[in-house]
């Protein structure tokens, strides 16, 4: 499931996996376009790596270990909102 | 996924969720600090500062196959997207040669696209089959 986190006052933060986008030409391209670009169906899933809590250890989950796996990836807007 | 710390996800776990479900939530609850894995998802609502409700299905091969993102006071259909995961279960096992039409769930037929089904998918599927019996 990745590896352990040790627990410290730093919080470990998420980021995606690979090169590094051009990060000034993206911003000006989303800028001048004022639209996010959605997913693709059909697409590949962009990496990533988060931190996450997961049965009692803090860990750091990567999608692409579940290759060869069904994955639901479910976003929601806050821990202890009512829905 | 949210954009809580995973210290809050930790709490949240031990002192709500572990009263609704045995044991606390089995599978990984990730932490998304800033939404810059939900921006690349296309859904972080960066005026509010949260991940609206995205919700993706991931294949064995990484590809994106289905996606359904709500506002945040509408809750999801967790039956729904077992059902859309069951179906594109049963299209990768058919290698394609078999495709799950409108209203589809497991025990109803499903359609063999070809030739000879051209023009012809009003003798294999009725619109009452787009709805739950």
């Amino acid at each position: 499931m990745g590896e352990e986190l040790d627990v410290s006052c730093a919080r470990p933060i998420s980021g995606a996996v690979g090169e590094d986008a051009p990060e000034t030409a993206e911003k000006e391209q989303q800028e001048k376009k004022e639209v996010k670009n959605m997913i693709m169906v059909g697409r590949k899933a962009p990496d990533f790596t988060a931190p996450a809590y997961h049965k009692g250890k803090f860990v750091n989950v990567t999608l692409s270990d579940y290759a060869g796996k069904w994955v639901v990836l479910c976003f929601y807007p806050g821990d202890f909102t009512f829905v | 996924m949210s954009v809580d710390s995973m210290f809050v996800h930790k709490m949240w776990d031990e002192t709500e969720l572990s009263k609704m479900v045995d044991g606390g939530i089995p599978f990984p609850m990730l932490s998304d600090g800033a939404g810059r894995v939900g921006t690349i998802y296309g859904i972080y609502d960066a005026d509010a500062g949260v991940e609206t409700r995205g919700r993706f299905i991931i294949d064995p091969d990484g590809i994106v196959q289905g996606y359904e993102v709500l506002t945040p006071p509408v809750g999801r259909n967790v039956a729904e997207s077992l059902r859309q995961i069951q179906a594109f279960q049963l299209v990768r096992a058919s290698k394609g040669t078999e495709a799950t039409p409108s209203g589809w769930k497991p025990g109803k037929p499903t359609l063999k696209p070809g030739i000879d089904l051209v023009g012809r998918v009003y003798m294999e599927w009725k619109t009452d089959m787009a709805f739950d019996d």
